[in-house]
Protein backbone atom coordinates (compact mmCIF):
# COMPACT_ATOMS: atom_id res chain seq x y z
CA UNK A 1 0.00 0.00 0.00
CA UNK A 2 1.18 4.00 -0.84
CA UNK A 3 2.56 5.66 2.29
CA UNK A 4 0.79 8.38 0.41
CA UNK A 5 -2.00 9.29 -1.49
CA UNK A 6 -2.66 11.37 -4.59
CA UNK A 7 -5.70 13.24 -2.45
CA UNK A 8 -2.73 13.80 0.17
CA UNK A 9 -0.17 15.54 -1.86
CA UNK A 10 -2.93 17.34 -3.60
CA UNK A 11 -3.90 18.81 -0.20
CA UNK A 12 -0.64 19.51 1.17
CA UNK A 13 0.01 21.44 -2.40
CA UNK A 14 -2.95 23.10 -1.13
CA UNK A 15 -1.87 24.32 1.83
CA UNK A 16 1.36 25.12 0.50
CA UNK A 17 0.04 27.49 -2.18
CA UNK A 18 1.37 25.24 -4.82
CA UNK A 19 0.05 25.07 -8.30
CA UNK A 20 0.40 21.33 -9.45
CA UNK A 21 -0.96 19.75 -12.50
CA UNK A 22 -2.73 16.34 -12.31
CA UNK A 23 0.59 14.95 -14.48
CA UNK A 24 2.43 16.43 -11.34
CA UNK A 25 0.41 14.91 -8.57
CA UNK A 26 1.25 11.41 -10.07
CA UNK A 27 4.37 12.13 -10.46
CA UNK A 28 4.79 13.49 -6.68
CA UNK A 29 2.83 10.67 -5.56
CA UNK A 30 4.82 8.43 -6.60
CA UNK A 31 8.12 9.70 -5.66
CA UNK A 32 6.81 10.89 -2.33
CA UNK A 33 5.85 7.21 -1.52
CA UNK A 34 9.49 6.05 -2.36
CA UNK A 35 10.77 8.84 0.62
CA UNK A 36 8.37 7.86 3.29
CA UNK A 37 8.90 4.18 2.20
CA UNK A 38 12.32 4.48 3.07
CA UNK A 39 12.14 6.53 6.36
CA UNK A 40 9.57 4.24 7.43
CA UNK A 41 12.57 1.49 7.47
CA UNK A 42 14.03 2.95 9.88
CA UNK A 43 11.06 2.45 12.09
CA UNK A 44 11.58 -1.30 11.77
CA UNK A 45 14.58 -1.19 13.76
CA UNK A 46 13.65 0.68 16.30
CA UNK A 47 12.95 -1.49 19.60
CA UNK A 48 10.93 -0.22 22.71
CA UNK A 49 14.02 1.29 24.35
CA UNK A 50 14.97 3.56 21.61
CA UNK A 51 13.14 6.99 21.83
CA UNK A 52 11.99 9.24 18.99
CA UNK A 53 14.94 11.58 18.20
CA UNK A 54 14.25 15.44 17.36
CA UNK A 55 18.03 16.37 18.05
CA UNK A 56 21.20 14.87 16.83
CA UNK A 57 23.38 16.64 19.49
CA UNK A 58 22.34 16.06 23.52
CA UNK A 59 21.95 19.71 24.23
CA UNK A 60 19.21 21.30 26.38
CA UNK A 61 19.09 24.84 27.36
CA UNK A 62 20.78 26.88 25.00
CA UNK A 63 19.82 30.55 25.40
CA UNK A 64 21.09 33.69 24.22
CA UNK A 65 21.61 36.87 26.17
CA UNK A 66 18.56 39.32 26.04
CA UNK A 67 21.03 41.81 24.05
CA UNK A 68 20.19 44.00 21.22
CA UNK A 69 22.28 43.60 17.98
CA UNK A 70 22.38 45.43 15.07
CA UNK A 71 19.16 45.12 12.43
CA UNK A 72 19.36 45.38 9.02
CA UNK A 73 18.93 48.74 7.12
CA UNK A 74 15.65 49.30 5.65
CA UNK A 75 17.02 49.51 2.16
CA UNK A 76 18.56 46.45 2.72
CA UNK A 77 16.30 44.41 4.19
CA UNK A 78 13.88 45.14 1.52
CA UNK A 79 16.39 44.29 -1.11
CA UNK A 80 15.80 40.63 -2.13
CA UNK A 81 12.16 41.48 -2.61
CA UNK A 82 10.51 41.31 -5.67
CA UNK A 83 8.38 44.69 -4.68
CA UNK A 84 8.39 46.82 -1.93
CA UNK A 85 6.05 50.25 -1.68
CA UNK A 86 7.08 52.96 1.28
CA UNK A 87 9.39 50.55 3.20
CA UNK A 88 6.96 47.52 3.36
CA UNK A 89 7.16 44.44 1.54
CA UNK A 90 4.36 44.76 -1.49
CA UNK A 91 2.96 40.69 -1.99
CA UNK A 92 0.12 40.17 -3.91
CA UNK A 93 -3.74 39.70 -2.55
CA UNK A 94 -4.09 36.17 -0.54
CA UNK A 95 -7.20 34.59 -1.68
CA UNK A 96 -9.88 32.42 0.58
CA UNK A 97 -7.59 33.49 3.87
CA UNK A 98 -10.20 36.05 5.45
CA UNK A 99 -13.20 37.04 4.44
CA UNK B 1 -30.61 36.94 2.96
CA UNK B 2 -33.18 35.92 5.91
CA UNK B 3 -32.75 37.75 8.69
CA UNK B 4 -32.98 35.69 12.21
CA UNK B 5 -35.04 36.73 14.88
CA UNK B 6 -32.48 37.48 17.95
CA UNK B 7 -33.47 36.53 21.96
CA UNK B 8 -32.38 38.55 23.93
CA UNK B 9 -29.80 38.24 26.29
CA UNK B 10 -31.88 37.47 29.34
CA UNK B 11 -34.18 34.93 27.21
CA UNK B 12 -30.75 33.02 25.74
CA UNK B 13 -29.27 32.15 28.76
CA UNK B 14 -33.21 31.12 30.34
CA UNK B 15 -32.95 28.18 27.89
CA UNK B 16 -29.11 27.61 26.91
CA UNK B 17 -26.29 27.29 28.78
CA UNK B 18 -22.73 28.99 27.73
CA UNK B 19 -19.13 27.42 28.12
CA UNK B 20 -16.66 29.88 27.53
CA UNK B 21 -12.83 29.39 26.70
CA UNK B 22 -10.32 32.24 26.19
CA UNK B 23 -6.84 32.26 24.66
CA UNK B 24 -4.85 35.33 25.47
CA UNK B 25 -1.54 36.42 23.95
CA UNK B 26 0.87 38.41 25.70
CA UNK B 27 4.06 39.87 24.26
CA UNK B 28 6.95 40.07 26.26
CA UNK B 29 8.04 43.30 26.81
CA UNK B 30 12.10 41.90 26.63
CA UNK B 31 14.61 43.83 25.14
CA UNK B 32 15.14 41.53 22.31
CA UNK B 33 13.29 39.34 19.23
CA UNK B 34 12.83 35.62 20.61
CA UNK B 35 15.36 34.12 18.55
CA UNK B 36 17.31 37.42 17.00
CA UNK B 37 18.85 40.24 18.54
CA UNK B 38 16.61 42.96 17.04
CA UNK B 39 15.29 45.79 18.90
CA UNK B 40 11.50 45.55 19.75
CA UNK B 41 10.36 49.38 20.24
CA UNK B 42 6.80 49.71 19.58
CA UNK B 43 6.10 51.99 16.63
CA UNK B 44 9.72 52.31 14.82
CA UNK B 45 9.47 53.14 11.20
CA UNK B 46 8.72 49.73 9.23
CA UNK B 47 11.11 46.64 8.83
CA UNK B 48 13.74 48.64 10.13
CA UNK B 49 14.06 45.71 13.01
CA UNK B 50 14.56 42.66 11.58
CA UNK B 51 17.20 40.66 10.16
CA UNK B 52 18.00 37.73 8.38
CA UNK B 53 16.65 35.37 11.27
CA UNK B 54 13.61 36.71 11.57
CA UNK B 55 12.99 37.79 7.92
CA UNK B 56 13.98 34.00 7.36
CA UNK B 57 16.88 34.65 5.31
CA UNK B 58 18.42 31.58 3.80
CA UNK B 59 21.15 29.97 6.12
CA UNK B 60 19.69 32.30 9.00
CA UNK B 61 19.28 29.82 12.29
CA UNK B 62 17.18 31.28 15.60
CA UNK B 63 18.97 31.52 19.13
CA UNK B 64 16.73 31.48 21.81
CA UNK B 65 16.18 34.75 23.97
CA UNK B 66 16.82 33.27 27.82
CA UNK B 67 14.76 36.00 29.55
CA UNK B 68 11.67 34.94 27.38
CA UNK B 69 11.96 31.51 28.55
CA UNK B 70 12.18 33.20 32.27
CA UNK B 71 9.54 35.39 32.00
CA UNK B 72 7.09 32.72 30.43
CA UNK B 73 7.85 30.29 33.15
CA UNK B 74 7.20 33.19 35.77
CA UNK B 75 3.58 33.95 34.12
CA UNK B 76 3.15 30.07 34.36
CA UNK B 77 3.87 30.27 38.17
CA UNK B 78 1.83 33.20 38.86
CA UNK B 79 -0.95 31.56 37.23
CA UNK B 80 -0.52 28.18 39.50
CA UNK B 81 1.22 26.30 36.87
CA UNK B 82 3.29 23.06 36.81
CA UNK B 83 6.82 23.71 34.60
CA UNK B 84 7.66 21.29 32.24
CA UNK B 85 11.04 19.42 33.01
CA UNK B 86 11.27 19.14 29.27
CA UNK B 87 9.93 20.36 26.62
CA UNK B 88 10.56 21.88 22.74
CA UNK B 89 9.60 24.37 20.43
CA UNK B 90 7.56 23.26 17.36
CA UNK B 91 6.92 24.40 13.57
CA UNK B 92 3.15 25.28 12.79
CA UNK B 93 3.36 25.41 9.18
CA UNK B 94 0.72 27.91 7.25
CA UNK B 95 1.63 29.64 4.31
CA UNK B 96 0.56 33.65 4.83
CA UNK B 97 3.33 36.14 4.51
CA UNK B 98 2.91 37.72 8.04
CA UNK B 99 5.51 35.03 8.84
CA UNK B 100 8.46 35.15 6.26
CA UNK B 101 9.76 31.52 7.01
CA UNK B 102 5.87 29.89 5.79
CA UNK B 103 5.93 28.49 9.89
CA UNK B 104 5.27 30.16 13.21
CA UNK B 105 8.01 28.92 15.87
CA UNK B 106 5.66 28.08 19.13
CA UNK B 107 5.04 24.56 21.01
CA UNK B 108 2.34 22.29 20.35
CA UNK B 109 2.24 19.11 22.59
CA UNK B 110 4.46 20.05 25.05
CA UNK B 111 3.81 23.29 26.10
CA UNK B 112 6.35 25.19 28.94
CA UNK B 113 3.47 25.50 31.93
CA UNK B 114 0.61 23.32 32.32
CA UNK B 115 -2.64 23.13 34.83
CA UNK B 116 -2.84 26.19 36.50
CA UNK B 117 -6.24 28.59 37.75
CA UNK B 118 -7.13 32.27 38.06
CA UNK B 119 -9.36 32.96 40.88
CA UNK B 120 -11.61 35.74 39.91
CA UNK B 121 -14.28 37.74 41.87
CA UNK B 122 -17.48 39.06 39.88
CA UNK B 123 -19.78 40.46 42.32
CA UNK B 124 -18.89 38.84 45.77
CA UNK B 125 -18.40 35.54 44.41
CA UNK B 126 -15.27 33.85 43.22
CA UNK B 127 -14.55 32.11 40.41
CA UNK B 128 -11.83 29.56 39.52
CA UNK B 129 -10.86 29.56 35.72
CA UNK B 130 -8.79 26.83 34.79
CA UNK B 131 -5.66 26.85 32.91
CA UNK B 132 -4.92 24.33 30.29
CA UNK B 133 -1.62 25.42 29.20
CA UNK B 134 1.02 28.33 29.04
CA UNK B 135 3.37 28.26 25.74
CA UNK B 136 6.01 30.74 24.28
CA UNK B 137 5.85 31.54 20.40
CA UNK B 138 6.40 34.30 18.29
CA UNK B 139 4.17 36.99 16.86
CA UNK B 140 4.00 37.99 13.63
CA UNK B 141 4.53 40.02 10.80
CA UNK B 142 1.94 43.36 10.34
CA UNK B 143 -0.41 43.22 7.15
CA UNK B 144 -1.90 46.24 5.67
CA UNK B 145 -3.93 45.08 2.95
CA UNK B 146 -4.59 47.94 0.10
CA UNK B 147 -6.48 48.63 -2.68
CA UNK B 148 -10.23 48.06 -1.35
CA UNK B 149 -12.15 50.33 0.17
CA UNK B 150 -12.62 49.07 3.62
CA UNK B 151 -8.57 48.02 4.93
CA UNK B 152 -9.28 44.38 5.10
CA UNK B 153 -8.59 41.83 2.49
CA UNK B 154 -12.02 41.62 1.08
CA UNK B 155 -11.63 43.89 -2.52
CA UNK B 156 -7.62 44.21 -1.75
CA UNK B 157 -5.76 44.23 -4.53
CA UNK B 158 -2.16 43.36 -2.47
CA UNK B 159 -0.96 43.50 1.02
CA UNK B 160 2.07 44.97 2.26
CA UNK B 161 3.72 43.78 5.38
CA UNK B 162 6.00 44.96 7.84
CA UNK B 163 7.85 42.33 9.45
CA UNK B 164 9.41 44.84 12.67
CA UNK B 165 6.76 42.62 14.67
CA UNK B 166 7.82 38.80 13.69
CA UNK B 167 9.51 36.89 16.08
CA UNK B 168 8.67 39.39 19.04
CA UNK B 169 8.13 36.76 21.93
CA UNK B 170 4.55 35.95 22.59
CA UNK B 171 3.39 33.63 25.07
CA UNK B 172 -0.42 32.30 24.51
CA UNK B 173 -2.37 31.54 27.40
CA UNK B 174 -5.20 29.04 26.99
CA UNK B 175 -8.00 28.29 29.76
CA UNK B 176 -9.87 25.00 30.15
CA UNK B 177 -13.41 25.26 29.11
CA UNK B 178 -15.40 27.39 31.69
CA UNK B 179 -19.80 25.85 31.95
CA UNK B 180 -21.84 26.69 34.59
CA UNK B 181 -21.18 30.36 34.74
CA UNK B 182 -24.72 30.80 33.14
CA UNK B 183 -25.78 34.67 32.55
CA UNK B 184 -22.35 35.82 34.04
CA UNK B 185 -20.20 34.20 31.50
CA UNK B 186 -19.66 37.96 29.52
CA UNK B 187 -18.37 39.13 32.91
CA UNK B 188 -16.38 36.25 34.26
CA UNK B 189 -14.49 36.34 31.00
CA UNK B 190 -14.36 40.15 31.45
CA UNK B 191 -12.70 39.74 35.16
CA UNK B 192 -10.40 37.24 34.19
CA UNK B 193 -8.79 39.24 31.13
CA UNK B 194 -8.66 42.23 33.52
CA UNK B 195 -6.88 39.71 36.40
CA UNK B 196 -4.67 38.14 33.72
CA UNK B 197 -3.55 41.41 32.61
CA UNK B 198 -2.65 42.69 36.57
CA UNK B 199 -1.08 39.43 36.99
CA UNK B 200 1.35 39.87 34.16
CA UNK B 201 1.56 43.48 34.69
CA UNK B 202 3.12 42.66 38.87
CA UNK B 203 5.55 40.38 37.35
CA UNK B 204 7.07 43.42 34.52
CA UNK B 205 7.12 40.75 31.67
CA UNK B 206 4.91 43.11 29.67
CA UNK B 207 3.16 46.35 29.57
CA UNK B 208 -0.18 44.15 28.89
CA UNK B 209 -1.58 47.31 26.99
CA UNK B 210 -4.83 45.83 24.76
CA UNK B 211 -5.10 49.49 22.36
CA UNK B 212 -1.73 48.34 21.16
CA UNK B 213 -1.74 45.31 20.93
CA UNK B 214 0.21 43.81 23.78
CA UNK B 215 -2.33 41.73 25.20
CA UNK B 216 -4.63 39.98 22.35
CA UNK B 217 -7.37 37.87 23.31
CA UNK B 218 -9.30 35.26 21.53
CA UNK B 219 -12.98 34.23 23.14
CA UNK B 220 -14.58 31.00 22.23
CA UNK B 221 -18.21 30.53 23.20
CA UNK B 222 -20.70 27.33 22.71
CA UNK B 223 -24.25 27.05 23.69
CA UNK B 224 -26.30 24.06 24.78
CA UNK B 225 -29.42 23.05 26.32
CA UNK B 226 -29.58 21.93 29.67
CA UNK B 227 -28.70 18.27 30.30
CA UNK B 228 -27.53 17.90 26.53
CA UNK B 229 -23.43 17.59 25.61
CA UNK B 230 -21.85 21.26 24.97
CA UNK B 231 -22.46 22.52 21.66
CA UNK B 232 -20.17 23.51 18.54
CA UNK B 233 -17.67 26.42 19.47
CA UNK B 234 -16.93 29.68 17.57
CA UNK B 235 -13.59 31.43 18.12
CA UNK B 236 -13.98 35.54 18.49
CA UNK B 237 -10.96 37.17 17.19
CA UNK B 238 -10.32 40.97 17.18
CA UNK B 239 -11.38 41.17 20.47
CA UNK B 240 -8.87 44.65 21.82
CA UNK B 241 -10.05 45.85 24.87
CA UNK B 242 -11.81 44.68 28.13
CA UNK B 243 -15.38 46.10 27.41
CA UNK B 244 -14.93 44.03 24.23
CA UNK B 245 -14.56 40.93 26.08
CA UNK B 246 -17.40 41.26 27.62
CA UNK B 247 -19.16 42.33 24.54
CA UNK B 248 -18.30 39.53 22.49
CA UNK B 249 -19.61 37.00 24.64
CA UNK B 250 -22.44 38.22 24.69
CA UNK B 251 -23.25 39.01 21.39
CA UNK B 252 -22.26 35.54 20.41
CA UNK B 253 -24.12 33.88 23.27
CA UNK B 254 -27.28 35.90 21.40
CA UNK B 255 -26.41 34.50 17.53
CA UNK B 256 -25.97 31.80 18.45
CA UNK B 257 -28.94 31.08 20.40
CA UNK B 258 -30.94 32.75 17.34
CA UNK B 259 -28.90 30.51 15.08
CA UNK B 260 -29.90 27.39 17.35
CA UNK B 261 -34.05 28.83 17.52
CA UNK B 262 -34.36 28.78 14.22
CA UNK B 263 -32.98 24.81 14.19
CA UNK B 264 -29.75 26.02 12.43
CA UNK B 265 -26.35 24.63 13.32
CA UNK B 266 -23.17 26.22 14.97
CA UNK B 267 -20.12 26.18 12.58
CA UNK B 268 -16.86 25.25 14.07
CA UNK B 269 -15.41 28.83 12.76
CA UNK B 270 -13.47 31.62 13.33
CA UNK B 271 -15.34 34.94 13.60
CA UNK B 272 -14.20 38.88 13.93
CA UNK B 273 -15.50 41.04 16.68
CA UNK B 274 -16.24 44.58 15.41
CA UNK B 275 -15.93 47.38 17.98
CA UNK B 276 -18.31 49.91 16.34
CA UNK B 277 -21.20 47.53 15.83
CA UNK B 278 -20.59 45.46 18.41
CA UNK B 279 -21.38 42.10 16.87
CA UNK B 280 -19.35 39.08 15.40
CA UNK B 281 -19.13 38.20 11.38
CA UNK B 282 -17.73 35.21 10.20
CA UNK B 283 -13.99 34.66 8.96
CA UNK B 284 -11.72 32.06 7.73
CA UNK B 285 -12.71 28.52 8.05
CA UNK B 286 -9.98 26.87 10.64
CA UNK B 287 -7.71 24.98 9.33
CA UNK B 288 -6.94 21.71 11.28
CA UNK B 289 -4.49 21.28 13.94
CA UNK B 290 -3.15 18.54 11.10
CA UNK B 291 -2.58 21.20 8.18
CA UNK B 292 -0.61 22.95 10.29
CA UNK B 293 1.60 19.65 10.30
CA UNK B 294 3.39 20.60 13.47
CA UNK B 295 6.82 18.94 14.59
CA UNK B 296 9.66 19.64 16.57
CA UNK B 297 11.93 22.38 15.78
CA UNK B 298 14.93 20.65 14.62
CA UNK B 299 17.20 24.26 14.78
CA UNK B 300 16.16 24.75 18.79
CA UNK B 301 17.21 22.61 21.81
CA UNK B 302 14.87 21.21 24.35
CA UNK B 303 14.65 23.60 27.07
CA UNK B 304 14.66 21.83 30.42
CA UNK B 305 14.30 24.36 33.63
CA UNK B 306 16.64 23.55 36.29
CA UNK B 307 14.08 22.40 39.16
CA UNK B 308 15.94 24.47 41.74
CA UNK B 309 16.17 27.81 39.55
CA UNK B 310 12.27 27.32 38.53
CA UNK B 311 11.84 27.21 42.56
CA UNK B 312 13.88 30.40 43.07
CA UNK B 313 11.84 31.98 40.30
CA UNK B 314 8.69 31.04 42.38
CA UNK B 315 9.67 32.04 45.79
CA UNK B 316 10.40 35.38 44.16
CA UNK B 317 7.11 36.24 42.71
CA UNK B 318 5.87 39.38 44.04
CA UNK B 319 2.98 39.96 45.87
CA UNK B 320 -0.39 38.70 44.11
CA UNK B 321 -2.91 41.17 42.70
CA UNK B 322 -6.09 39.95 45.01
CA UNK B 323 -3.60 40.02 47.83
CA UNK B 324 -2.37 43.47 47.17
CA UNK B 325 -5.75 44.94 46.24
CA UNK B 326 -7.02 43.92 50.04
CA UNK B 327 -4.13 45.23 51.89
CA UNK B 328 -4.80 48.31 49.47
CA UNK B 329 -8.43 48.49 50.38
CA UNK B 330 -7.74 48.52 54.14
CA UNK B 331 -4.81 51.10 53.73
CA UNK B 332 -7.14 53.10 51.23
CA UNK B 333 -10.37 52.73 53.81
CA UNK B 334 -12.86 51.81 51.11
CA UNK B 335 -15.73 49.47 50.85
CA UNK B 336 -15.01 45.92 48.81
CA UNK B 337 -17.70 46.84 46.12
CA UNK B 338 -15.87 50.10 45.47
CA UNK B 339 -12.33 48.17 45.46
CA UNK B 340 -13.46 46.02 43.01
CA UNK B 341 -14.79 48.93 40.62
CA UNK B 342 -11.49 50.25 41.09
CA UNK B 343 -9.95 47.67 40.09
CA UNK B 344 -12.12 46.98 36.98
CA UNK B 345 -11.23 50.23 35.92
CA UNK B 346 -6.94 49.47 35.44
CA UNK B 347 -7.00 51.68 38.30
CA UNK B 348 -5.38 50.52 41.24
CA UNK B 349 -1.84 50.91 40.36
CA UNK B 350 -2.63 54.50 38.96
CA UNK B 351 -3.77 55.25 42.44
CA UNK B 352 -1.18 53.77 43.83
CA UNK B 353 1.34 55.72 42.37
CA UNK B 354 -1.29 59.24 42.75
CA UNK B 355 -0.84 58.62 46.30
CA UNK B 356 2.85 57.44 46.60
CA UNK B 357 2.98 61.19 44.51
CA UNK B 358 1.87 62.85 47.69
CA UNK B 359 -1.68 62.88 47.36
CA UNK B 360 -4.55 61.34 49.67
CA UNK B 361 -6.18 58.23 48.97
CA UNK B 362 -9.39 60.06 48.61
CA UNK B 363 -8.34 62.80 46.29
CA UNK B 364 -6.31 60.11 44.71
CA UNK B 365 -9.53 57.75 43.99
CA UNK B 366 -11.77 61.23 43.10
CA UNK B 367 -10.02 61.80 39.71
CA UNK B 368 -8.65 58.53 38.38
CA UNK B 369 -12.30 56.80 39.33
CA UNK B 370 -14.42 60.30 38.21
CA UNK B 371 -13.25 62.63 35.23
CA UNK B 372 -10.64 60.17 34.09
CA UNK B 373 -12.23 57.25 34.06
CA UNK B 374 -15.80 58.87 32.25
CA UNK B 375 -13.14 59.87 29.59
CA UNK B 376 -11.36 56.53 29.12
CA UNK B 377 -14.48 55.09 28.51
CA UNK B 378 -16.46 57.20 26.61
CA UNK B 379 -12.95 56.74 24.13
CA UNK B 380 -13.01 52.86 25.00
CA UNK B 381 -9.26 53.41 25.80
CA UNK B 382 -7.58 52.15 29.30
CA UNK B 383 -7.30 54.43 31.91
CA UNK B 384 -3.72 54.53 31.93
CA UNK B 385 -4.17 56.01 28.35
CA UNK B 386 -6.68 58.44 29.27
CA UNK B 387 -3.89 61.29 29.38
CA UNK B 388 -2.61 62.38 32.76
CA UNK B 389 0.03 60.77 34.91
CA UNK B 390 -0.25 59.97 38.81
CA UNK B 391 2.29 62.76 39.48
CA UNK B 392 -0.11 65.13 37.43
CA UNK B 393 -3.21 64.18 39.06
CA UNK B 394 -1.25 64.43 42.88
CA UNK B 395 0.10 67.87 41.66
CA UNK B 396 -3.72 68.91 40.48
CA UNK B 397 -5.02 67.67 43.95
CA UNK B 398 -2.21 68.99 45.95
CA UNK B 399 -3.13 72.32 44.27
CA UNK B 400 -7.11 72.15 45.35
CA UNK B 401 -5.78 71.10 48.82
CA UNK B 402 -3.82 74.31 48.85
CA UNK B 403 -7.03 76.02 47.92
CA UNK B 404 -5.82 77.49 44.57
CA UNK B 405 -8.19 75.50 42.58
CA UNK B 406 -11.69 75.13 43.60
CA UNK B 407 -13.25 71.85 42.26
CA UNK B 408 -14.71 73.20 39.07
CA UNK B 409 -10.98 74.95 38.15
CA UNK B 410 -9.90 71.82 39.32
CA UNK B 411 -11.83 70.01 36.19
CA UNK B 412 -10.79 72.59 33.62
CA UNK B 413 -7.41 72.22 34.30
CA UNK B 414 -7.47 68.20 34.06
CA UNK B 415 -9.14 68.88 31.00
CA UNK B 416 -6.00 70.87 29.36
CA UNK B 417 -4.02 67.90 31.19
CA UNK B 418 -5.11 65.38 29.53
CA UNK B 419 -5.27 67.53 26.33
CA UNK B 420 -1.48 68.02 26.61
CA UNK B 421 -1.21 71.45 27.43
CA UNK B 422 1.49 70.32 30.39
CA UNK B 423 1.45 69.94 33.79
CA UNK B 424 -1.45 71.64 36.04
CA UNK B 425 0.60 74.19 36.98
CA UNK B 426 1.61 75.14 33.43
CA UNK B 427 -2.07 75.03 32.34
CA UNK B 428 -3.14 76.71 35.01
CA UNK B 429 -0.39 79.81 34.16
CA UNK B 430 -1.62 79.23 30.58
CA UNK B 431 -5.55 79.45 31.09
CA UNK B 432 -5.21 82.16 33.48
CA UNK B 433 -6.99 79.84 35.91
CA UNK B 434 -6.63 80.06 39.78
CA UNK B 435 -9.08 80.84 42.55
CA UNK B 436 -9.09 84.21 43.15
CA UNK B 437 -7.78 84.85 46.51
CA UNK B 438 -7.24 88.81 46.54
CA UNK B 439 -9.50 89.17 49.53
CA UNK B 440 -10.52 93.22 48.41
CA UNK B 441 -11.06 92.07 44.44
CA UNK B 442 -13.83 89.59 46.28
CA UNK B 443 -15.22 91.82 48.39
CA UNK B 444 -15.61 94.05 45.81
CA UNK B 445 -17.29 91.38 44.27
CA UNK B 446 -19.43 90.96 47.20
CA UNK B 447 -20.14 94.19 48.26
CA UNK B 448 -21.65 94.59 44.02
CA UNK B 449 -23.62 91.80 44.14
CA UNK B 450 -25.41 92.97 47.91
CA UNK B 451 -25.90 96.00 46.00
CA UNK B 452 -27.76 94.76 43.07
CA UNK B 453 -29.95 92.16 44.93
CA UNK B 454 -31.19 94.24 48.01
CA UNK B 455 -34.46 91.92 49.12
CA UNK B 456 -32.24 89.20 48.95
CA UNK B 457 -29.67 90.62 51.15
CA UNK B 458 -32.70 91.79 53.73
CA UNK B 459 -33.65 88.28 54.07
CA UNK B 460 -30.14 86.92 54.68
CA UNK B 461 -30.04 90.23 57.16
CA UNK B 462 -33.25 88.86 58.54
CA UNK B 463 -31.49 85.03 59.23
CA UNK B 464 -32.70 83.11 56.22
CA UNK B 465 -29.33 82.26 55.74
CA UNK B 466 -30.02 79.50 52.78
CA UNK B 467 -30.62 82.73 50.71
CA UNK B 468 -27.08 83.23 50.29
CA UNK B 469 -26.61 81.07 47.58
CA UNK B 470 -28.27 83.03 45.05
CA UNK B 471 -25.59 85.75 45.69
CA UNK B 472 -22.62 83.39 45.95
CA UNK B 473 -23.69 82.46 42.56
CA UNK B 474 -23.67 86.39 41.66
CA UNK B 475 -20.13 86.30 42.74
CA UNK B 476 -18.83 83.37 40.88
CA UNK B 477 -20.32 84.88 37.86
CA UNK B 478 -18.52 88.01 38.12
CA UNK B 479 -15.17 86.01 39.02
CA UNK B 480 -15.98 83.84 36.25
CA UNK B 481 -15.80 80.46 38.73
CA UNK B 482 -12.45 82.07 40.40
CA UNK B 483 -13.28 82.25 43.66
CA UNK B 484 -13.62 79.77 46.15
CA UNK B 485 -17.48 79.01 47.03
CA UNK B 486 -16.90 78.74 50.94
CA UNK B 487 -15.04 81.33 50.97
CA UNK B 488 -17.61 83.63 49.01
CA UNK B 489 -20.07 82.07 51.37
CA UNK B 490 -18.34 83.42 54.57
CA UNK B 491 -17.22 86.58 53.55
CA UNK B 492 -21.73 87.60 52.23
CA UNK B 493 -22.57 86.42 55.92
CA UNK B 494 -19.54 88.76 57.35
CA UNK B 495 -20.64 91.64 55.44
CA UNK B 496 -23.94 91.07 56.24
CA UNK B 497 -23.25 90.60 60.02
CA UNK B 498 -24.76 87.39 60.18
CA UNK B 499 -21.83 85.17 60.95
Amino acid sequence: MAAISREEVAHLARLSRLAVTEEELDRFAGQLDVILQSVARVGEVAAEDIPPTSHSVPLTNVYREDVPAPSLAQDAALSGAPDAYEGRFRVPRILDEED
Amino acid sequence: MTTIALPSYEDATSRYETVIGLETHVELGTQTKMFCGCKTDFGAEPNTQVCPVCLALPGALPAMNGAAIEATIRIGLALNCDIAEWCRMARKNYFYPDMPKNFQTSQYDEPLCVDGHVDVVVDGKEYRIGIERVHIEEDTGKTLHVGGATGRIHGATESLVDYNRAGIPLVEIVTKPVPGLGELAPEVAKAYVAELRDIIRSLGVSDVRMEQGSLRCDVNTSLNKPGEEWGTRTETKNVNSLRSVERAVRSEVIRQAGVLDGGGKITQETRHFHEDRGDTSPGRSKETATDYRYFPEPDLVPIAPDPAWVAQLKSELPEKPSTKRARLREEWGISELDMQSVANAGAVELIEETIAAGASPAGARKWWMGELARRANELGIELSAAGATPAQVAALQKLVDEGKLNDKLARTVLEGVVAGEGDPAEVMAARGLEVVNDTGALTAAVDEAIAANPDIADKIRDGKVAAAGALVGAVMKTTRGQADAKTVRELILARLGVS
